[in-house]
């Protein structure tokens, strides 16, 4: 644990520290309890937004298991990222009733106008874009879930009004 | 208030009836994902500020509930004792629909369902073909009763089987009763529930998992359950850690659900502090909890020894069997995993008794089952119907045909694990065995219509992919074999397939059913070989004559417009993002096929017809 000073690294800004901190407690509320990783790492991923190395490691240090596990678990998991997310996540549904009425327009469409890469973060670090497998809204498609908002029935015309909502 | 006896249910059960009794008229507002989607909060506010303002507010009751079905129509709404059906309910019509229903007792009529075929407004839910042709078991209470009561599930007849089960059955009665009715694994492969149970083996701590985590893309019933009745999945742990011994239940669901997590949670607190969950059930010495375990994202945990091992914190990658998870499940000890829509009959069948169940269905397979209705169909949500029912029943009667009166091509069942039923099967009867000798499988009964304008290669080709990218790379068959198939898949897609490739495709697909470890492998070719099997010519315009007949390979297509058929209403050239449609108003439009890119934009748009694929020359 020298590594850290109050939980985070000695370079760390306050907004860090203060993270890390409540992610130590999160840590601890699950101690002794079997199996918690993956609920800690969706705690963790929702405090600080992603998983950076340095973070699994303070999350392995601080639940006493190997770092190889930590990332093991992370690296195999499509909802765990462990690069820089925007502020909102917008997640284009490709599950097959979306896929069959034209989810894949959206994803080009996306793709297209900000200029990255599916799984990247707009210029502007507002939306990170991804491809979602089914989000169970299939009566709903093509559907498009932003944060944890479904939007429905979205067209390449009707997609960036939507967007628009969101600051 | 602690529930420890007939008497306490018998109580809430007249208390609950007693408050509603007060009340000359119900609002259902339907609260399932679908309808959240479209903003039935907002609905939910204005009813409440509408019933205040018309003063209907002490004689009228808005019940928030689970799915009601018609996902696509939403936000829903329904009126007892009429019984009318209001859809696509806005904040601002509501008033009005409010005012005319109950103070008038005038139907609203055209915003209630219409038949899209006879353009016919049906007002009354009993009439609607959707609702007409269902038997609903599983969702018995899903779309009639408040979501977070527990009273309101009580007074529906809830807790009533655990209670029966807890102080007058045997764990081997309770085991009996479910073998008898003959319901069989809701998950896909079919296996009988009882037997499952009975197969349990010795041990000081044994488990029931719950497994929620329903990835087949076009697959939400599950979701469905337990957002709308929580406490029937809770019931059906419960009688089900009763009949094989376990004191602890894990609900594994995937995390792309937050709005089931939520509920399920709140329900679980809800038993815990009525003392249904927790120690002396009863006033028996019956002792069972339950806990929630969330996914993330990894397709592979619905196969059952890679759920146990994400439960248990790990990566999801699936364990040889034997030993089954029944011997040597999570954390080395016995443990029975059930889905969601199987445990969602259980005190259905606990407490109307086998035969009760078993009236419905067919000859070795009992029941009834959910299926999830997607596609280019018109009525999309969440049926249930009796194991047996034919597809041409779900996909004309129930889903009221296909949208735009377009062909229907095939429809694929079982996910990603299935294959394709076409268009001269449509009247098989959707059971096990009959599925499957069409190549198919029932699976967890997400059900996707395709119409004219689908390409079978490209569909094959999205499954691949899927599958290829979900497998867990653990076993050389499936991380290997799906990724060459997918490539001999892309390439055909492009145009660049040799003749070889049909062969090499089945061939490889062979093995890898033979080969993989887990059910994920071991089904992963199915979509390629179901759709070789029924549509082997559309590879081979695509292989052969570098042709997509239903249009939709770009690098295949170019789009023509039909002289005869274009009225020159100009849409298509004002939708074209390239540019590539010309023509004057209320002529003959003309695609230009060096522009063309083949997406398909200005076909989806055309009211017309006019617009056809064509070969894109190389």
């Amino acid at each position: 644990m020298g590594k850290y000073k109050d939980n985070c690294c000695i370079n760390c800004s306050d907004e860090d520290r203060a993270k890390y901190e409540e992610i130590a407690k999160v840590i601890d509320s699950y101690k002794g309890k079997q199996g918690s990783l993956i609920m800690v790492l969706h705690a963790a991923q929702g405090i600080y937004g992603y998983l950076p190395l340095e973070l699994q490691q303070f999350i392995a240090d601080r639940m006493g298991i190997p770092f190889s596990e930590v990332y093991g678990v992370v690296s195999f998991y499509a909802f765990f990222t462990t690069k820089e997310r925007g502020r909102h996540v917008v997640r284009v549904c490709l599950g097959t009733a979306c896929y069959v009425k034209g989810a894949q327009k959206l994803i080009d469409s996306l793709t297209d106008k900000f200029q990255i890469a599916v799984g990247d973060v707009t210029a502007d670090k507002k939306f990170t874009i991804e491809a979602a497998r089914c989000i169970g809204a299939c009566g709903l498609a093509p559907a498009v879930m932003v944060d944890d908002d479904v939007h429905k029935e979205v067209s390449p015309a009707t997609l960036y009004d939507i967007l628009d909502q969101y600051e | 208030m602690k529930i420890t006896s007939i008497n306490d249910l018998n109580q809430i059960k007249a208390d609950y009836e007693a408050a509603m009794g007060k009340y000359h008229h119900k609002v259902l507002l339907c609260s399932g994902a679908g309808c959240i989607s479209c903003n039935c909060s907002k609905v939910r506010d204005a009813i409440e500020a509408e019933l205040a303002n018309l003063g209907l507010a002490d004689g009228v009751k808005m019940i928030e509930t689970g799915c009601i079905g018609t996902c696509a129509e939403g936000p829903v709404m329904l009126i007892l004792p009429e019984r009318i059906f209001y859809v696509r309910v806005t904040p601002e019509n509501v008033g009005e629909i409010l005012k005319s229903q109950i103070i008038d007792g005038v139907v609203v009529e055209k915003q209630t369902f219409q038949d899209k075929t006879t353009k016919q407004y049906i007002p009354c839910i009993d009439d609607i073909p959707f609702f007409k042709e269902q038997v609903r078991i599983a969702l018995r209470n899903c779309g009639n009763i408040e979501y977070k009561s527990l009273e309101a599930y009580i007074a529906n007849g809830g807790y009533y089987a655990a209670y029966k089960a807890l102080t007058s059955m045997q764990p081997a009665d309770v085991v009996k009763e479910v073998l008898d009715s003959g319901l069989r694994g809701r998950g896909g492969a079919g296996f009988p529930t009882g037997k499952k149970w009975s197969l349990i083996g010795p041990g000081d701590q044994k488990y029931i998992v719950c497994n929620a985590d329903e990835g087949d893309p076009g697959a939400f019933m599950d979701r469905s359950v337990i957002e709308g009745d929580p406490h029937n999945l809770i019931e059906g742990m419960m009688l089900a850690g009763y009949a094989i011994g376990a004191t602890q239940g894990y609900v594994y669901i995937r995390a792309e659900y937050p709005i089931a997590v939520e509920r399920l949670n709140d329900a679980i607190a809800q038993a815990r502090e009525a003392g249904l969950l927790g120690g002396n059930v009863f006033g028996t010495d019956f002792k069972f909890d339950l806990e929630i375990r969330i996914g993330a994202g990894a397709f592979v945990c619905g196969e059952e020894t890679a759920l146990l091992s994400s439960i248990e914190g790990k990566r999801g990658e699936p364990r040889p069997k034997p030993p089954f998870p029944a011997v040597s499940g999570l954390y080395g000890k016995p443990t029975i995993i059930n889905n969601v829509e199987t445990l969602a009959n259980i005190a259905y069948i606990v407490g109307n008794g086998a035969a009760e169940y078993s009236k419905y269905g067919c000859e070795g397979a009992t029941g009834t089952k959910v299926f999830a209705l997607a596609g280019d169909i018109m009525n999309t949500g969440i049926i249930e119907v009796p194991i047996g029912t034919t597809m041409r029943k779900v996909i004309y009667e129930i889903g009221g045909g296909m949208q735009g009166g377009k062909k229907f091509k095939a429809a694929q069942v079982g996910g990603p694990s299935g294959g394709c039923i076409t268009a001269e099967n449509i009247d098989v009867e959707l059971e096990y065995t009959a599925l499957q000798k069409l190549g198919a499988i029932m699976g967890s009964g997400g059900l996707i219509a395709m119409n004219e304008n689908t390409c079978m290669v490209d569909t094959a080709r999205f499954f691949t992919d899927f599958t290829q990218d979900e497998s867990c790379g653990k076993c050389t068959a499936c991380r290997i074999g799906t990724k060459r198939m997918l490539e001999i898949l892309e390439r055909i897609t492009k145009g660049e397939g040799q003749p070889e490739d049909i062969d090499t495709l089945y061939n490889l697909g062979q093995v890898v059913k033979d080969a993989a470890l887990c059910g994920l492998g071991q089904t992963a070719p199915n979509p390629v070989l179901s759709t070789i099997a029924n549509f082997r010519d559309e590879y081979e315009a695509h292989i052969n004559e570098k042709r997509c007949p239903a249009g939709i390979c770009k690098e295949l297509t170019v789009f023509e417009i039909q002289a005869d058929k274009c009225i020159g209403c100009t849409k298509c050239a004002r939708n074209c993002p390239v540019g590539a449609i010309s023509g004057n108003v209320k002529e003959p439009h003309v695609i230009d096929p060096a522009k063309c890119t083949g997406c398909g934009v200005c076909r989806d748009n055309c009211s017309f017809a006019a617009i056809v694929p064509a070969k894109r020359e190389r």
